[in-house]
């Protein structure tokens, strides 16, 4: 025996039960509420279609809110509650909305709560309120969500009969073989309709597959088909809420598959009549289910209402466990069933039920016209089967109409995909129109959807099945509509005068059944699938405790406090280092190209606006790069290291674009260029000194003299090759250093000696940016926001006059060259210190003229300064305006200045 | 037309509710109309409201090769917000949140529009600068938006994962609080059911499969229903602006890709307002039927296939999973999608097109829905007058060509953004 | 997710590879700014086959041409560009 409770009370559970039969074992039929009038609904189906018996399996961070009881096996502590009432299940305050229900019908909501949107959201405050079905965990999942990839040559979807044949074939013949069955057993209906077949088979069956190399996976749910025969299968490895044994809850498949056999089987149809919701009005295959497999009888008084054969194995095992047949309602004529040996009453159609204390009490029925009851305590249906055919459709696919069976069937795919067994080839039924009292009679279960919606929704123009969906919410609940589509497109074809195939059909969208959102997101929940890149240098920088600030993938030091530094005051003494004596940084993440071969100054000038070909070996320039609508989208610095042989740098945060950019023009545009462009970002590391004494430190550390202003050469630093590049981000005399990435510590280390030796400080992207406003300089994803042209950002003269570059062509555009575009310029507070992100505008409700897009103070006199985009900033130096942040309660006054405050005539770069 | 109220639903507690009259009607083409609307989603349908309404125009049709609202009106994560940096778009979109406060009583049918609140997630301080400019951007144009700290935001939303040891920690948020959703059917079918009260002739099953020409105008469109002949026609198809274009000869700035959105199985209020991120490309909201609705990036590919695509589905829940860790057990019940029509920067397309007569609105990208009453509005007014309004003036066809783009995240001209 | 046989490596799963452009999109380095601008701007966008430029970027790196049906995701052909598929 296995312990569980429901709504606090402790129950017993045979081995192999799920929640629904141990519910039923214990003789509790009342298990959950509805959506829309919290009628009281207990358990109509064996399997992943059952709308009512909703319930929330397990506590913390493992609850599932509106487990199917029907889809989760028992386990050894087991924690269910039901939901959506209050103040308890079997007294709910809420089905006051039930009495209401002549008021509250299809989209009722409509046609009144009209007046303003708060006025709206006072009544939608009560809604939400009510709606919704459990609550959602407020705890972290304890569980881990894995997700795997395979491939097959055939995935078999379903271990019925069909599927088990169809798998053993396919492993025998030597294919790899995937066998997925979305229950803990195989051949599950077998036991249920006690075919030929037996259990004996289905084992031996099996293990011929496995010894055949298949695969067969139990609790796997086939939940998506998507392009080119790719399949998603979820697997439970643990069941809802139960502590799984590895820490891993279930399993996403990502499955491609040579070929796809669906034996996906049929959902077997309820029937519309008044008060067919009650508990105790269940499907009849499930009732043959909970009597044959599980050893639990639902009813002792039963009326069966069907209108095929079937139902009538179901009138045996129910037999045979001791229960009574008060009536068999054959929907067809005689003499079907007239050789039974059951009670059995032919076009025979239930009408209505009645019940109390949430037990159904007796069945009515028209019999040949005449109305007719009988005392009953369970009432088991059949309405005829609808093939599961989600699978097909979400491949693309299209189906027929099979009339006997009034059920449509795949037809045609145009992927790898087949149907085999009872869904595609459903068994053959009688069509039964209702007759009924439509406002009573449901055919949504969960969401309360009654043959009467469906009539209000054609009376008043929703006649597009679509349309009827949606107004209606018919087949919008957990249960997806398995139970809901068919009667309600019958309801539309009845309506409008035609066959069901005529009448429309909706699509069937990935999942089958609901998938538990962990494991889609898998590993991705922890880090939202944003992988972090380290750097080289990590270690040395996090001994340092620095900091840390994201860059795209990147995490790099923004400042190093010392002591009780705030992050300002850490960037400041670091600023002030490099204007004053040096300072070094890492600037590893800078995007790197080795471009080399006869044609390499003629790819660059493609790839660069500027000139190339006439830098002379050893030398290096500023260069930058134009999208191919004329717009600037990076910068760098451009270096000639040998005669065929440059580097091209550019931003970090635009270094993967590039790369990709770069290797299309490469391949695509210039495949003819003997040249070759490698993405070299990662290879080498960077270290920046800079300052009035790097120009010394770097003499110390490579014992020479260390390269002019713009010229680059090859050196040994603590005995490694490195490139030194003579470039300046902060306005001082300046060094980029590049080396090899596993041998970057020791560059490191000899660089902090010198520097330390020389009284300098490290600085972070904080202090960089700060230099880098007061210098002038841009940056990528700032001043350079993708809008920008070159002659927005004054760069226009360093244009390549000959042309040929990436972008020339979107340059002519007339709007390039009008009135009032947005250009670069530089700000300096008058009073106030200046926002980063202000507006500038001329006064108080006045419409921006452009914004602050970097803001830094003056790193050795002090002051407010930023760099901007204002309207015809060019023509406005001088101007006055007002920087407003509106958002953060802040402004100051600017004067428009040239975009430079700091060594304009460039004297601190020559030695 | 039959008023909607409470009153009538009690009344219809009596009758049975059987009162109801048909919320539009199912008219046959006429041979010839003043103004045919290709595209009977919600902003066709608010089109041609807007013509009857506002221009008092009579003969109009709209077109539908469906049935209404079937296209990306209804598939799409129902937000409603205008908190654009770039002036053109708050604009836009700002005089349509007007619109949308008073929708329901305009319409006389409940759009459901619920002003909770849209709030971008910073989770850096640079995101907390972005977002500090673009509500700047915002306020100097005289619209709401407020930045939060990270105490308000945890108020807001107390679900958010805002331990600092998270790759994305919050650090505050930007949030406008007359953002919102708005119940997505409902706005088609109210401004179709108020076209049709106005005289407009809705025609579903129709599709244009040509245009009929007289020089370089446009005169008529051919039918799957037969040729109709029309004094101005007005495409408005997005998804498939390209396609239907392409019948008369054109071109378009516009790549179709698929967007797909999901939403998860009811449960009790635990998302408050619409979620979205300054470096995380997703959006979460609450529906009131309970769902989470879920919303990611577009596949990044040209498609008309509504297929699909779960690589692009499990990344955009890994996003929202990080942000909200306690979705973490709730089940995706629906996916959807819609093909939208990628401009090439981003913005709108409504205005002129080349053919005298013919007038292009499309290339709403993936935010088409809340606009549907701005962008009816402007486009009745461009239809009606042949020119642009100054909301939509900027969003002309040939600003790509003459370099004047709109070019909200600066990413360039493929929508791919590579 | 589609599946797609790269001319290098073989069948690969499209997450392995970013789209790129439309070939009817390609800009040439000697256009005329006009034609330049319309390639830039207009898409022939069918709703059938159209050849798209796609590449191995999380496999080999290489680009190639696939040419796909945007409503069934059929591939008919695929081929090699860059250096090594000059003639």
């Amino acid at each position: 025996m296995i312990n569980f409770s429901f709504d606090g009370k402790t129950y017993q559970a045979e081995k192999g039960d799920t929640l629904a039969a141990a519910l039923l074992r214990n003789g509790i039929g009342l298990v959950g509420r509805s959506f829309k009038y919290h009628r009281p609904r207990g358990i109509m189906t064996a399997g992943v279609e059952e709308p009512n018996a909703l319930v929330t399996i397990g506590d913390g961070g493992r609850t599932e809110p509106n487990t199917r009881a029907t889809d989760v096996f028992v386990y050894e502590g087991l924690v269910a509650k039901s939901q959506n009432r209050w103040p308890n299940l079997s007294f709910d305050i809420g089905a006051v909305f039930g009495l209401a229900a002549p008021a509250l019908s299809a989209g009722f909501y409509y046609k009144t709560f009209f007046g303003s949107a708060k006025r709206w959201m006072f009544y939608e405050y009560f809604i939400r309120k009510a709606a919704g079905l459990g609550n959602a965990p407020t705890k972290t999942d304890p569980d881990h969500f894995s997700q795997r990839a395979a491939f097959c040559d055939v995935l078999v979807v379903g271990a019925g009969p069909a599927g088990l044949s169809a798998a053993l074939e396919a492993a025998e013949a030597g294919k790899r073989v995937i066998l997925v069955e979305q229950d803990n057993i195989l051949g599950a209906s077998l036991i249920r309709d006690g075919q030929d077949l037996d259990g004996a088979w289905v084992d031996a069956t099996q293990a011929r597959i496995r010894a055949a190399g298949g695969r067969i996976l139990t609790r796997t749910t086939a939940s998506g088909y998507w392009e080119h025969d790719l399949v998603t299968l979820t697997q439970r490895i643990a069941e809802p809420g139960q502590t799984p044994p590895h820490g891993v809850a279930q399993r996403l498949w990502h499955v491609r598959a040579g070929q796809v056999i669906l034996a996906t089987g049929s959902i077997e149809r309820p029937m519309a009549f008044a008060h067919n919701d009650r508990p105790g009005v269940m499907l009849s295959q499930a009732v043959r289910t909970y009597v044959r497999r599980f050893g639990v009888v639902p009813g002792k008084r039963v009326v069966i209402a069907t209108n095929n054969d079937d139902a009538y194995k179901t009138a045996y095992a129910l037999k045979a466990a001791g229960a009574e047949i008060v009536a068999v309602l054959d929907a067809r004529p005689a003499p079907a069933g007239a050789d039974s040996g059951l009670p059995v009453y032919n076009n025979a159609v239930p009408l209505s039920t009645k019940g109390a204390r949430h037990c159904l009490k007796s069945v009515t029925a028209r019999v040949y016209g005449l109305t007719q009851s009988w005392d009953a305590d369970l009432i088991a249906v059949s309405g005829g089967f609808t093939p599961v055919v989600h699978l097909h459709m979400q491949a693309g696919g299209t189906l027929d109409w099979n009339d006997a069976a009034q059920a449509f069937v795949p037809a045609s795919s145009r992927q790898n995909v087949t149907t085999i067994g009872g869904a595609a080839n459903p068994e053959p039924v009688f069509n039964v129109v209702p007759v009924s009292k439509p406002k009573k009679s449901f055919i949504d279960f969960q969401n309360d959807v009654t043959l009467s919606d469906v009539d209000l929704a054609w009376a008043e123009g929703y006649r597009s099945v679509e349309h009827l969906k949606r107004y209606t919410t018919l087949g919008m609940a957990t249960d997806q509509g398995k139970l809901s589509n068919m009667a309600a497109l019958g309801r539309l074809a009845e309506k409008q005068g035609v066959a069901i195939p005529e009448a429309g059909l909706t699509t069937f969208r990935p999942p089958y059944t609901p998938v538990t959102m962990g494991l889609l997101a898998g590993a991705g929940a922890k880090d939202a699938g944003a992988h972090v890149r380290r750097l080289a240098l990590y270690d040395v920088h996090a001994a340092k405790n620095p900091i840390w600030q994201p860059l795209g993938y990147w995490f790099r030091p923004r400042a190093y406090p010392v002591g009780s530094e705030t992050l300002a005051q850490a960037a400041m003494r670091e600023a002030k280092a490099v204007r004053s004596n040096v300072g070094m940084t890492d600037v590893s993440t800078l995007a790197k190209f080795e471009v080399t071969g006869p044609d390499a100054a003629a790819f660059l000038e493609i790839i660069c606006a500027t000139t190339v070909g006439k830098l002379a070996v050893g030398r290096g320039r500023y260069t930058f790069m134009l999208r191919e609508d004329g717009f600037v989208f990076d910068d760098g610095t451009v270096w000639r290291l040998d005669e065929n042989r440059y580097l091209l740098t550019s931003s970090t945060g635009g270094a993967d674009r590039m790369a990709t950019h770069i290797s299309y023009v490469r391949q695509y545009l210039c495949p003819h260029l003997r040249v070759s462009a490698v993405n070299v970002q990662e290879h080498y590391a960077g270290i920046a000194v800079a300052g009035p004494q790097a120009k010394a430190a770097l003499a110390a550390l490579i014992g020479e003299e260390p390269p002019r202003h713009m010229s680059t050469v090859p050196a040994m630093i603590a005995g490694v090759p490195v490139i030194v590049l003579a470039a300046s981000y902060s306005g001082e005399r300046a060094f980029e250093i590049y080396v090899e990435a596993s041998h970057a510590g020791l560059v490191w280390a000899a660089c902090e000696a010198e520097v330390s030796a020389q009284g300098g400080a490290l600085y972070g992207l904080e202090a960089m940016e700060f230099l880098r406003i007061e210098k002038g300089h841009l940056v990528v994803g700032g001043e350079v926001d993708g809008r920008m042209t070159p002659h927005d950002l004054a760069l226009d003269k360093m244009l390549n006059k000959a042309g040929g570059y990436v972008g020339a062509s979107g340059l002519s555009r007339p709007a390039f060259s009008e009135a009032g575009r947005l250009q670069l310029v530089g700000l300096e507070a008058i009073e106030g210190n200046i926002p980063e992100g202000a507006m500038l505008v001329t006064g108080e409700g006045a419409s921006p003229q452009g914004h602050v897009s970097a803001a830094a103070f003056r790193i050795m006199d002090g002051g407010s300064v930023a760099l901007g985009q204002l309207t015809d900033g060019f023509a406005r130096h001088g101007e006055e305006l007002i920087a407003s942040s509106p958002t953060r309660g802040q402004m100051a006054r600017v004067r428009v200045v040239a975009p430079h405050f700091y060594d304009t005539a460039g004297e601190r770069y020559r030695d | 037309m039959s008023q909607y109220s409470a009153f009538g639903l009690l009344r219809g507690a009596l009758n049975g509710q059987k009162h109801w009259q048909p919320a539009w009607r199912d008219p046959e083409p006429k041979s010839h109309y003043d103004i045919i609307i290709i595209g009977g989603g919600g902003h066709g349908l608010a089109t041609a409201y807007y013509l009857a309404k506002v221009h008092g125009l009579k003969n109009i049709a709209v077109l539908e090769k469906g049935w209404i609202g079937g296209g990306n009106t209804g598939r799409n994560t129902t937000i409603v917000r205008s908190n654009y940096r770039l002036k053109p778009l708050h604009d836009l979109f700002e005089f349509g949140l007007k619109m949308w406060e008073h929708l329901s009583d305009e319409l006389n049918y409940n759009v459901m529009f619920s002003p909770r609140g849209a709030m971008f997630l910073g989770h850096s301080d640079a995101d907390m600068t972005k977002l500090a400019e673009r509500g700047d951007a915002m306020r100097c144009d005289g619209i709401d938006a407020d930045l939060m700290t990270r105490d308000e935001v945890r108020k807001l939303e107390p679900l958010l994962d805002m331990s600092r040891s998270a790759r994305f920690p919050i650090e505050g948020g930007l949030i406008q609080r007359r953002g919102g959703t708005a119940r997505h059917d409902a706005v088609a079918w109210g401004y179709a059911r108020g076209a049709d009260s106005l005289g407009v002739d809705i025609i579903q099953k129709c599709e244009v499969t040509g245009f009929v020409r007289d020089g370089d105008a446009v005169v008529g469109v051919e039918t799957t229903r037969g040729r109709i002949n029309a004094g101005r026609v007005g495409i408005c198809v997005a998804g498939h602006s390209g396609h239907v274009a392409g019948l008369a000869g054109l071109k378009l700035p516009v790549e179709s890709q698929t967007l797909q959105a999901m939403v998860t199985e009811g449960v009790k209020p635990m998302i408050n307002s619409v979620i979205m991120s300054q470096s995380l490309h997703c959006y979460i909201s609450q529906s009131d039927k309970g769902g989470i609705v879920f919303g990611g990036d577009p596949d990044n590919w040209p498609s008309y296939a509504q297929s699909g695509n779960p690589m692009v589905m499990e990344r955009a829940v890994a996003q929202g999973l990080a942000l909200v860790p306690a979705l973490s057990r709730l089940r995706m019940v629906r996916t959807w999608s819609g093909v939208t029509d990628m401009s090439f920067d981003g913005a709108p397309i409504i205005g002129e097109t080349p053919m005298k007569n013919l007038f292009l609105n499309g290339g709403w990208c993936y935010g088409g829905f809340k606009a549907t009453p701005a962008s009816g509005w402007t486009y009745a007014h461009t239809l009606a007058t042949g020119k642009a309004h100054a909301l939509n003036a900027p969003f002309a066809l040939d600003r790509f060509e003459r370099g004047a783009t709109i070019d909200e995240t600066g990413s360039g001209p493929m929508p791919n953004s590579r | 997710m589609m599946q797609f046989t790269c001319p290098h490596c073989g069948p690969r799963d499209q997450a392995e590879f970013i789209y790129e452009r439309t070939v009817d999109a390609v800009v040439s380095l000697d256009a005329a700014p006009e034609e330049a601008m319309k390639s830039l701007f207009t898409r022939n966008n069918p709703r059938g086959v159209d050849e798209e430029i796609w590449r191995h970027t999380y496999g080999c790196r290489a680009w190639m041409v696939i040419a796909r049906n945007r409503v069934t995701n059929e591939i008919s052909a695929t081929r090699a560009v860059g250096p090594e598929a000059l003639p």
